[in-house]
């Protein structure tokens, strides 16, 4: 389209509350907007949004839109993707940020082609060329074995940014920006699918995104049972357990336990790898943890590349150790 | 009535090849396929094919596997018949190649689609493992206008409908949609049954559909590419690891605890 100008981030409020993906993409947004002397807006969609466009302003954003519909209330993907293709086609930016969240999987590659444009899926890092415009994305292809450079051939040029890449900014009440009232016709025919039924199977304890501390087993451990080690470990440490995708597809642990390019992205200070062999696949959703401890009995397994700390040996004489002294020096 | 089923599947460099055989050509932009490690089905399609065969032993399917690319390894793409799929079709050409624009690759599919008089539920996996874009299924089901239900770990066809558990980072949702409709599925729907000696004999007898782009109703203004690739490398792992060691297992364990805590982690 032509003189598209701008940055637009689609952000989440959930209860009102800017959420901490919103924040990030915000941050990535700034960045982009300053080096192209362009605006940045975001877009919250819901069906009352309370303070959270102001609270994106002190994070970062020049402008915040608040699309709003009381059918807007609950995420669908069909009623969401009207909401922002509505937006997009009034605010005509150059640049469109989407989380690739569990919502952004779905939500950026659809907008991409109601639109007709092309979409940076999964992008570590943006950046912006200030003379021509263009949006350049560096992103993870063949698990993480490699990393591709794309740019979009089309406006509005929109990338996926992975989670927990970008730091927030951290807000900034001084900041100053104008909030727009953007209420949307939604037509509810446009919901194709309809959920019939939500079930939870959510780990006790803290929440594995949440925790500083993640202790994660792989295909190494043989079975279900050591992970009520690595249990009594995490709990020690005040951290959660995690898994590798070999572990959960051998049934040992449920799906939600996954780290990895298709599993959860988890960002913690330590994570403590056991009997995993640290596939690209596994690191895509840990390589953000501030220090990896590999226990592994392969010397040569490719989590050694990536781990600050390795210990080469048998994890049924590891663990039990660890497990004893980090218990005598947490409550001594 | 058997439930018309469409199986969107790619072949792939082996994702479980060793590291070591991983290699890029920088100046082609591309990842040079190992010498004597055959490709393979994408997992996730498998898991697709696996879906669609559940629905077939339930109720009755008829199921088409459509695959596009330049060039096939016909005996691995035959696997999905060789599981119990019943028609195969390769777009295949040589201006087929562009398999980083994922624009282009939905008006591949979706020409074909159509040509095939459409179906009641298309299944795809949720990613590929080459260029892990994500897009095409949604592509797909936002060209056809089709209702889309995504990462499903169990799809189930009832009264005209399609029931799919959907996974959520806190456990899942059912989800339901009206024919047609286009669902992506995970390896959380478990692992794909393996060939039978008779799929395998049948699936050798059969003979797939090959289109290039002459059977394809394609026009230039569809086929623009829609995202340009720069570069391509491979990134350094720069991590020097400190290896704890020990007089033996459980002292290299106790080492690494009191390392921790020095470096105040713990």
């Amino acid at each position: 389209m032509a003189d598209a100008t701008g940055i637009l981030v689609f952000g989440e409020a959930p209860q009102g509350e800017l959420s901490s993906t919103a924040q990030e993409l915000l941050a990535a947004g700034r960045t982009l907007a300053d080096s192209l002397g362009q605006e940045l807006a975001i877009g919250l969609i819901g069906a009352d949004l309370a303070g959270a466009p102001q609270q994106a302003i002190a994070h970062g954003a020049d402008r915040a839109y608040a699309v709003t519909n009381p059918s807007l209330g609950e995420y669908h993907p069909d009623l969401y993707l009207a909401a922002m293709q509505t937006l997009a086609s009034e605010a005509n930016p150059n640049i469109i940020l989407i989380a690739r969240n569990n919502e952004g999987r779905e939500l950026a590659p659809r907008l991409a082609f109601r639109m007709g444009v092309g979409l940076a899926q999964d992008c570590l890092e943006v950046s912006a060329d200030a003379s021509t415009g263009k949006l350049l994305a560096n992103r993870p292809v063949y698990g993480g074995s490699a990393v591709a450079v794309v740019s979009c051939n089309q406006t509005p040029q929109i990338a996926a940014i992975r989670p927990k890449t970008y730091e927030p900014l951290g807000a900034d009440a001084g900041r100053s920006g104008q909030v727009v009232n953007f209420p949307v016709e939604i037509d509810p025919s446009a919901a194709k699918t309809r959920v019939v039924d939500v079930v939870k199977e959510e780990a006790e304890g803290i929440k594995l995104e949440d925790a500083r501390i993640v202790v994660s087993g792989g295909r190494g451990l043989g079975g279900p049972e050591p992970f009520a080690q690595l249990e009594e470990l995490a709990n020690l440490l005040g951290g959660a357990v995690g898994a590798s995708r070999a572990a959960v597809d051998s049934g040992w642990v449920p799906a939600n336990y996954q780290v990895g390019l298709t599993g959860k992205t988890i960002t913690p200070d330590l994570y403590i790898t056991v009997a995993i062999s640290g596939a690209s696949q596994h690191m895509a959703g840990c390589s953000g943890s501030k220090a990896i401890v590999a226990i592994n009995r392969d010397a040569d397994a490719n989590i050694f590349k990536d781990a600050r700390y390795g210990v080469v040996g048998d994890w049924e004489k590891v663990i039990p150790a660890l497990t004893e002294t980090v218990r005598e020096l947490t409550q001594s | 009535m058997p439930v018309n089923i469409c199986v969107l599947a790619k072949q792939v460099v082996d994702p479980e090849m060793p590291a070591a055989a991983f290699r890029i050509d920088p100046d082609a932009r591309q990842v040079v396929p190992p010498p004597n490690i055959p490709p393979v089905v994408n997992g996730f399609d498998e898991n697709a094919v696996e879906a669609a065969l559940q629905i077939k032993d339930e109720q009755g399917a008829n199921i088409t596997v459509i695959s596009s690319g330049t060039t096939f390894a016909l005996d691995v793409m035959k696997k999905p018949l060789s599981m119990g799929a019943d028609e195969l079709v390769l777009l295949q050409d040589d201006a087929f190649a562009n398999s980083v624009d994922s624009f282009f690759t939905v008006q591949l599919l979706t020409s074909a689609i159509n040509k095939l008089g459409g179906f009641d539920l298309i299944i795809c996996g949720r990613q590929a493992s080459d260029w892990d874009n994500a897009q095409v299924p949604l592509g797909v089901a936002e060209t056809l206008g089709m209702a889309c239900i995504t990462l499903g770990k169990k799809v189930d066809v009832q009264d005209n409908k399609v029931v799919v558990e959907r996974l959520a980072p806190d456990g899942f949702e059912v989800v339901e949609a009206d024919l047609p409709a286009l669902v992506t599925v995970s390896n959380e729907l478990g692992q794909p049954r393996y060939p039978t000696l008779r799929g395998i004999m049948a699936a050798t007898r059969k003979r797939p559909t090959v289109w290039t782009t002459g059977d394809l109703d394609l026009d230039d203004s569809q086929l623009e590419p829609r995202v340009t690739l720069h570069d391509l490398f491979v990134p350094e792992r720069e991590q020097d690891c400190e290896i704890i060691e020990g007089d033996d297992d459980a002292d290299a364990a106790r080492r690494l605890a009191l390392k921790l805590r020095e470096d105040r982690f713990i």
